[in-house]
C-alpha cells in the first residue's frame, strides 16, 4: 500500500483569513504540531504555511485533487469565502492560479471525504462579513445564522456530512485536531454535529462553565471597570452564558480563558458574533442585560439576581470591584486546649 | 523578455504573488501582489471606538497583539490618558513574547525549509540541512514548536489567550498578576533563554550580544553548533549578503514603551546612513497601483474604497512612502536605528540583505528574551495594571508600534462617539508596497531586480529566500 492510501490526506486551504486558525493549531502536540499529524497517520498534502512546495509545485497538488489522480480525505479552509466584488470572488484570488479561492472551494469540496471549516470565518462568515461586508464574505456552508453560504445548504460531502464547523476565534487548537483526528477514523456522524453544524463535543458546553468568576457571578456581584474581579455578565458585555464552547473547561495557552484574562466573551463561537457593537458594554433595557441566560425564564432570573445580590458577602461584593483580593476568604479558627 | 509568475508564493504569512520579468537570466522588474482584501478600515467605519480592540486584532493572526497594542495606542491618545506603568509593562512582557513567537516561526518554519530543497542537493551541507530543516519534516521543528508554544504560555497569565486579546486595553492590561503568576512568568521567559541558549545559539545571550562586527560574527561561529551558526555558514556558502538588497532606508517607530521610554528608540536612518528623526508628517499613501479609488494621501484624512478594475492597479496593497521614499522596516530597521554594535556593522559593510535580516532577527529575539525577564521582576503587583475612561471626545489620533515585522500605525478619526475613519498601514504595507506615481517599487520590487534566476525561472530558489527574507505578513499588508 503507498503512503498516501494508508495514510489521511488532508488538505488546508486559507480563504479571507487572518491566519489565526493556524497560528493556533501549531501550539498542539508535546512534541510539535507536525509530529502529531505524523504520530496519527495525516498526511499533510499541503498547508500554505508550512509547506514545501510553492507556487507550480503547490498548484500540482490541488490540481492531482481535481483530477483525482491523489483521495483527498480532509479538505480544511481557514478563513471566509470571499465572494465578491459581483460573484466574482476576485477580493480573493489564489495567487498564481487567477482563479479565486470561491472558485478553488466549489471545485475541490466535492472531492473531501469531509469538508472541514476552521474558524468562525469559514464556518459563518465571521469578521470579515461584520459592517458592510464589504467583500460579500460567508461561511463555507452558512451566511451568518442562515444556511446557505458559498456551497449551499444541501452540500455533502464525499462520505455524507455537512460541512463539519470547528467554530471560534481563533479556535482553541484542541477543538481543531480533535476533530481532525476523530475523522481520521471516520468518528463523527451528522448526529454529533448541533444545528450550526459545530462538534457537540465543544458546543454542548457553554462558555459559562467552570468559569474562574463563578461565585461572582452567583452573587451577581459585577466588575465595573476592565481588570477588575468581578463577574464580566451585568456591565462588560461579557455572553458566556450564551455562547457555546468549553473554553473554561480547558486550559488556553497553558492556563488562560478570556473570562480569566480579564475581559468579556465576546461569543466567537457563534454565527454573526461580529454584527456586535460595544463588545465591552452590556447591552441593557431599562437596567436588566437583554442577553440572559436563553433557557431560564427571565423573571425568575431578574428575581434571583435580586435575591443573591442582596446575599451577598462583603468579601465577594468588595473583591469585585478591585483588581487584586482585598478580602481574603475567612479562615474557620478552631482552638486547641493547652 | 520572459515574464514568470510564482503564486501561492507559500510560508509566509497570507498569499502572495510576485511577477518577474526576466531577461537572460536576470530579473529586469519585479510586480508584487497582494491578492486578498477583507476591507477592515471600511468594516471600522461608524462602529463605537472601543470596537477596534475587538476587531483590529482580528486582521493578523500572527501579529494580533501588535494590531491590539496599536489601535489601544490610539485610543489612549483619544482619551487623553496614562497607562498604568504595570499594564506598560505586561504588555510589553506578551508583545515580546509574540514578536519573538513570530522570529521563530519565521525562522524555523518559514524560511529555513528552503535550503532543505532538492536545489541544493549538490551541496555538502546539504544532508545535514534537510534533516534539519525540511518542512515539516526536519528535526529543528520537534524543538522550535514546543518552545513556541511554551514561550506562548506568556498569553495565558497576561491576556487570556493567543492569538486574539482583548487584554489590551487604552489604560493597560485587563488582569493583575499575582506573585505566583510572576514565578510562572519567570518561569517562562527563563525556558525560552534555555530553548535560545541550548538550540539556537549554542552561546549565552550575553555572549552573542557582545558579538559587535562581521569580524566578531565570523570568528564565533566557527565550530559553534546551533541553528544560527548553521544559518551563517549557510548564508556564507550562497553569499546571501549580497542577495536581496534593499535601498538602505529603513525606520523604526521605537518598540516597548514603558514610563521612561522605549526599549528600541524612534528614527530613520537615512540617506546619509545616519540616525535621524522620524519625519512622522511625512507619511503619504499612494494608490496609483493599487485597487483603490484616489483618496486623501494623508493617512489621517484618507479613506478606503475599492477599485477592482482599475486599470494599471496590480495590487490590494496601497503603496506608502517617508518623504516620498519607500522604507523597508523590520527588525534590522529597528537595530540599526537603535544603534545595536553588530547590526550596524553589518549594515555599514553590507546594507540590508537575506543574511542581515535574518540575523537581525535572531540577534533582537536575544535582546527582547533578557527585557522579558527584567519587565517581569519589575511589575509592582500591589500597584493598578489598569486606568479606566471611556471618555472619546471628536478628533484625529494615531497609534504607532513596532510588530514583528516593523513599523504599524493606526490612523483613527473619531466624530460623535464613533469611528469617522481608520487607516491601518502595516509593516509589510511598507515592505511590499507597489509602484507609486512616479513608478518607484517598494522595498521587495527593488530588492528583487538585477537576481539571477539563471535557467530555473519561477523555481529559482534565490527568489524564495528574497521574499522571505522579509518575512512578510500578506494578511496585514492590505487587510
Amino acid at each position: 500500500m503507498s503512503r498516501s492510501d494508508a495514510m489521511t490526506n488532508v488538505l488546508w486551504l486559507q480563504g479571507a483569513s487572518c491566519g489565526g486558525c493556524t497560528m493556533s493549531i501549531l501550539e498542539s502536540g508535546a512534541s510539535g504540531w507536525f509530529d502529531e499529524l505524523r504520530q496519527f497517520g495525516v498526511n499533510l498534502l499541503w498547508h500554505p504555511s508550512v509547506s514545501e512546495e510553492t507556487g507550480e509545485e503547490a498548484v500540482d497538488i490541488l490540481q492531482s485533487v481535481l483530477e483525482g489522480r491523489v483521495r483527498l480525505d480532509l479538505l480544511l479552509l481557514e478563513g471566509s469565502v470571499a465572494r465578491g466584488p459581483n460573484d466574482t470572488g476576485r477580493f480573493n484570488m489564489l495567487a498564481g492560479t487567477n482563479r479565486s479561492i470561491y472558485r478553488w472551494m466549489l471545485d475541490l469540496a466535492p472531492h473531501a471525504g469531509y469538508v472541514i471549516a476552521v474558524g468562525s470565518c469559514a464556518a459563518y462568515g465571521g469578521v470579515p462579513a461584520a459592517g458592510s461586508n464589504p467583500t460579500d464574505a460567508v461561511g463555507l456552508q452558512f451566511e451568518g445564522t442562515d444556511g446557505g453560504g458559498a456551497l449551499g445548504a444541501a452540500f455533502r460531502s464525499r462520505l455524507g456530512l455537512p460541512v463539519i464547523n470547528v467554530a471560534g476565534c481563533a479556535p482553541h487548537p484542541g477543538w481543531m485536531m480533535e476533530t481532525i483526528l476523530a475523522l481520521t477514523a471516520r468518528d463523527i456522524a451528522a448526529s454529533d454535529l448541533d444545528g450550526y453544524g459545530r462538534p457537540k463535543f465543544v458546543a454542548n458546553h457553554l462558555a459559562h462553565h467552570g468559569c474562574s468568576r463563578n461565585e461572582f457571578y452567583e452573587f451577581k456581584a459585577s466588575a465595573e471597570s476592565m481588570s477588575e474581579r468581578g463577574c464580566l455578565m451585568e456591565h462588560l458585555g461579557c455572553k458566556a452564558t450564551q455562547a457555546v464552547g468549553d473554553c473554561n473547561q480547558r486550559s488556553w495557552n497553558g492556563g488562560g480563558s478570556c473570562t480569566k484574562g480579564g475581559y468579556a466573551c465576546i461569543a466567537c463561537t457563534s454565527p454573526g458574533f461580529e454584527g456586535a457593537q460595544n463588545f465591552l458594554a452590556t447591552a441593557k433595557l431599562a437596567g436588566i442585560p437583554v442577553g440572559l441566560p436563553t433557557d431560564m425564564p427571565k423573571a425568575w432570573f431578574v428575581a434571583l439576581a435580586a435575591l443573591s445580590k442582596s446575599a451577598t458577602p462583603r468579601r465577594v461584593r468588595l473583591n469585585a470591584t478591585a483588581d487584586h483580593v482585598v478580602v481574603p476568604p475567612g479562615r474557620t479558627t478552631t482552638k486547641t486546649k493547652p | 523578455m520572459t515574464r514568470i509568475t510564482i503564486g501561492p508564493f507559500n510560508r509566509v504569512e497570507g498569499d502572495l504573488e510576485v511577477r518577474l520579468d526576466v531577461e537572460s537570466g536576470r530579473v529586469m522588474r519585479a510586480e508584487v501582489t497582494a491578492p486578498l482584501y477583507r476591507g477592515f478600515e471600511q468594516i471600522l467605519e461608524g462602529r463605537p471606538p472601543l470596537d477596534a480592540l475587538a476587531l483590529a486584532p482580528r486582521i493578523c493572526g500572527i501579529c494580533s497583539v501588535s494590531q491590539s497594542v496599536a489601535a489601544a495606542a490610539a485610543l489612549r491618545e483619544a482619551m487623553a490618558i496614562e497607562a498604568a506603568p504595570n499594564g506598560l509593562l505586561a504588555t510589553n512582557i506578551a508583545h515580546a513574547a509574540e514578536n519573538a513567537a513570530d522570529h521563530l516561526t519565521h525562522f524555523y518554519i518559514f524560511f529555513m525549509p528552503d535550503f532543505a530543497r532538492e536545489a541544493y542537493a549538490g551541496h555538502g551541507w546539504h544532508a545535514a540541512t534537510r534533516e534539519r530543516f525540511a518542512a515539516t519534516r526536519g528535526s529543528a521543528a520537534r524543538d522550535a514548536l514546543p518552545a513556541r508554544a511554551r514561550l506562548l504560555e506568556t498569553m495565558g497569565i497576561i491576556a487570556g489567550k493567543w492569538p486574539h486579546s482583548l487584554a489590551f486595553q487604552p489604560g493597560g492590561t485587563t488582569r493583575a498578576i499575582d506573585l505566583g503568576e510572576r514565578v510562572r512568568l519567570l518561569s517562562i521567559t527563563t525556558a525560552f533563554r534555555s530553548f535560545l541558549e541550548r538550540i539556537v545559539f549554542a552561546d549565552s545571550l550575553e555572549n552573542v550580544l557582545t558579538i559587535a562586527s562581521a569580524d566578531e560574527l565570523d570568528r564565533w561561529r566557527d565550530g559553534r553548533g546551533g541553528d544560527f551558526a548553521h544559518f551563517l555558514r549557510l548564508a556564507d556558502g550562497l553569499a546571501l549578503s549580497v542577495l536581496g538588497r534593499g535601498t538602505g532606508l529603513m525606520m523604526s517607530y521605537g518598540a516597548y514603551h514603558g514610563s521612561d521610554g522605549e526599549l528600541f528608540p524612534r528614527g530613520l536612518f537615512g540617506p546619509r546612513a545616519a540616525i535621524e528623526p522620524l519625519p512622522l508628517t511625512q507619511i503619504t499613501e499612494d494608490v496609483s497601483h493599487a485597487w483603490m479609488r484616489e483618496s486623501s494621501v494623508d493617512p489621517a484624512h484618507s479613506s478606503t474604497v475599492p477599485d477592482p478594475d482599475k486599470p494599471a492597479a496590480y495590487s490590494w496593497c496601497k503603496a506608502p512612502r517617508l518623504s516620498g521614499q519607500p522604507i523597508e522596516v523590520g527588525a534590522i530597521a529597528r537595530q540599526t536605528v537603535a544603534g545595536q554594535a553588530l547590526i550596524a556593522d553589518l549594515v555599514s559593510v553590507s546594507g540590508t540583505n537575506v543574511r542581515n535580516r535574518v540575523i537581525a532577527r535572531l540577534i533582537e529575539t536575544a535582546r527582547i528574551a533578557l527585557a522579558m525577564e527584567q519587565w517581569t521582576r519589575a511589575l509592582r503587583l500591589s500597584e493598578p495594571f489598569c486606568h479606566n475612561s471611556r471618555d472619546i471626545p471628536n478628533g484625529s489620533y494615531v497609534g504607532l508600534v513596532e510588530a514583528a515585522r516593523g513599523s504599524l500605525g493606526h490612523w483613527m478619526a473619531v466624530r460623535d462617539g464613533r469611528i469617522e475613519r481608520y487607516q491601518i498601514i502595516a509593516p509589510t504595507t511598507w515592505n511590499f508596497s507597489p509602484r507609486d506615481s512616479f513608478d518607484v517599487g517598494g522595498p521587495l520590487e527593488q530588492a528583487l531586480v538585477g537576481t539571477d534566476v539563471g535557467d530555473a525561472g519561477a523555481r529559482a530558489v534565490a527568489i524564495q529566500h528574497i521574499v522571505r527574507s522579509f518575512d512578510p505578513c500578506m494578511v496585514c499588508t492590505a487587510h
